[in-house]
């Protein structure tokens, strides 16, 4: 295949008739420079002539796009929920069985000590009996679970821009994925309005709130975004007001479109800047309080 | 008025003379008989004509097409063009295009990066007539520079610049001669012309490779 000739076309030594081939040649070759390829291909003898170059390039080119679309596209975002749960699960039990190594290693081993690395260090012992036996054994699949949770974040790292470009460029790609599971998908959050979307993760707080008992949540998963937890107290319902009504337009935007938008990313940070601006004039309330966009 | 080219007519629709090329209908563009009707307020090409740019853009003219879109303005292009290869990285207006291609016969559709040029040379072709570009990503003119490679020594470029994608806070004006001197690496800026009222804070361009 061409990917490792970076002087020759996209159909040297292949045949026209060779499909898979001919895809893959499109899709993964590169080359430092362009050529005369229609004429390179009929001297080839890759094509009759070079209407015949170009029918043989126009099915290729739509088959390999196609298949590109369907790979692109099959990164869907159940994928990424599945993922982020999967992760939050992992991450969680891998917390509470390492409290529970702890305290257990502690009448076993000197040098015990709490958490994921504590647990790691168990499973340094060599154990000489029974019981330290099922201690070890036990950090070990610590170890491993919280592994399985570092690997599903980097998976969802990969996974999130390919899925939600704009989303996971704003909101980080773990935030992204969560925003994506709490809705139930890259569909319905495109549909909901921003003021869910502030507030998603907080279910707990709005519905408490609804009831007549404490405040409106100012913030719910969006909190922890630098943009959120990164601004003084007083401007933080300023700032996940702004954060929530952009992230919705990116979620939309992935949607609907899946076109990166590079500016509505440095609308944000000027809508920010402006936010954070308060509290270098001292001035707690001042601002525009219906603000945000 | 310049002289529209070969393949571009001036036909009325709704009571007004709109551009038009002769092709299949894609997007639901009103029609009169063979000729569709080209909407310059949906195709920053579209308006460098309707502005009286003189796009230099002739019939049979091999093209690259960079941030081809759903490709409303490749179509039309691609109606009175010859070969024409058409980039866009984003799929989901690719799925669109695909279709369009596929009901054409020298339309070459490709999800590629055009920041990337490197990925897609060993398919399109060197000696290329004109590059038509209107990519909404930061550094537009060295996607214009870096994509030069791929046009003849009297090559054109046909530039839409998006003032938004470079940068929100400064003055479009200021964007736009920014990025103009930016281009004269590889091009000679033969006019330019904002878009307005077809398109907010773009600006057209038309240059020779130097």
């Amino acid at each position: 295949m061409s990917d490792q000739s970076t002087g020759a076309g996209w159909f040297t030594e292949l045949s026209p008739e060779a499909d898979a081939d001919l895809r893959a040649a499109i899709r993964t070759g590169r080359a430092d420079a362009p050529a005369d390829w229609p004429t390179a291909a009929v001297e080839q003898g890759f094509a009759a002539d070079t209407d015949d170059y170009y029918e043989t390039l126009r099915a290729a080119t739509i088959d390999a796009a196609r298949e590109a679309v369907a790979e692109r596209e099959g990164a869907d975002d159940n994928q990424l929920l599945h993922a982020v749960r999967a992760m939050d699960d992992a991450t969680r039990t891998a917390n509470e069985l390492a409290e529970r190594c702890h305290e257990w290693a502690g009448t076993q081993f000197d040098d015990a000590k709490p958490g994921i690395d504590g647990a790691r260090t168990v499973t340094d012992h060599e154990p000489s009996n029974p019981v330290e036996k099922r201690v070890v054994s036990l950090a070990t699949r610590i170890d491993d679970l919280a592994s399985e949770a570092d690997e599903l974040r980097r998976f969802i790292e990969r996974l999130a821009p390919e899925v939600a470009p704009n989303l996971a460029e704003m909101a980080g790609p773990v935030l992204a994925a969560r925003l994506i599971a709490l809705a139930g998908g890259l569909g319905s959050l495109a549909k909901k309005p921003s003021g869910t979307v502030q507030v998603l993760g907080a279910e707990d707080a709005l519905f408490a709130h609804l009831a007549g008992h404490g405040g409106s949540p100012k913030h719910g998963v969006i909190y922890t975004h630098e943009y959120v937890n990164g601004t003084r107290p007083e401007d933080r319902g300023s700032a996940a007001r702004a954060l929530a009504g952009k992230l919705t337009i990116a979620a939309r935007i992935d949607h609907y479109s899946g076109e990166f938008r590079p500016e509505i990313h440095d609308e944000l940070d000027e809508r920010m800047a402006t936010i954070r601006a308060r509290a270098e004039e001292g001035n707690g309330d001042s601002g525009d309080e219906e603000g945000d966009q | 008025m310049t002289d529209l080219p070969a393949g571009i007519d001036r036909r009325e629709f709704d009571g007004r003379r709109r551009l038009a090329t002769r092709g299949d209908p894609v997007y639901g563009e009103p029609t009169d008989g063979e000729w569709r009707c080209w909407d310059a307020g949906r195709s920053k090409l579209g308006a460098m004509i309707e502005g009286g740019m003189d796009i230099e853009l002739s019939e049979s003219d091999s093209v690259l097409y960079l941030g081809a879109a759903s490709g409303t303005t490749v179509s039309h292009v691609a109606d009175f063009a010859g070969p024409t290869y058409a980039v866009e990285f984003a799929p989901r207006p690719m799925r669109d295009l695909i279709e369009i291609a596929a009901a054409r016969s020298d339309l070459f559709p490709l999800l590629k990066d055009a920041r990337k040029p490197e990925t897609y040379s060993h398919v399109v072709e060197n000696e290329l007539d004109v590059l038509v570009q209107d990519v909404a990503t930061r550094g537009q003119a060295r996607v214009a520079v870096d994509n030069a490679r791929f046009l003849a020594a009297d090559g054109r470029l046909l530039l839409a610049i998006k003032a938004r994608s470079e940068d929100v806070t400064a003055e479009p004006a200021a964007v736009f001669d920014e990025v103009c001197a930016e281009l004269r690496e590889g091009y000679e800026i033969l006019d330019r012309e904002r878009l307005e009222p077809y398109h907010d804070d773009h600006l057209g361009v038309v240059a020779r490779k130097r």
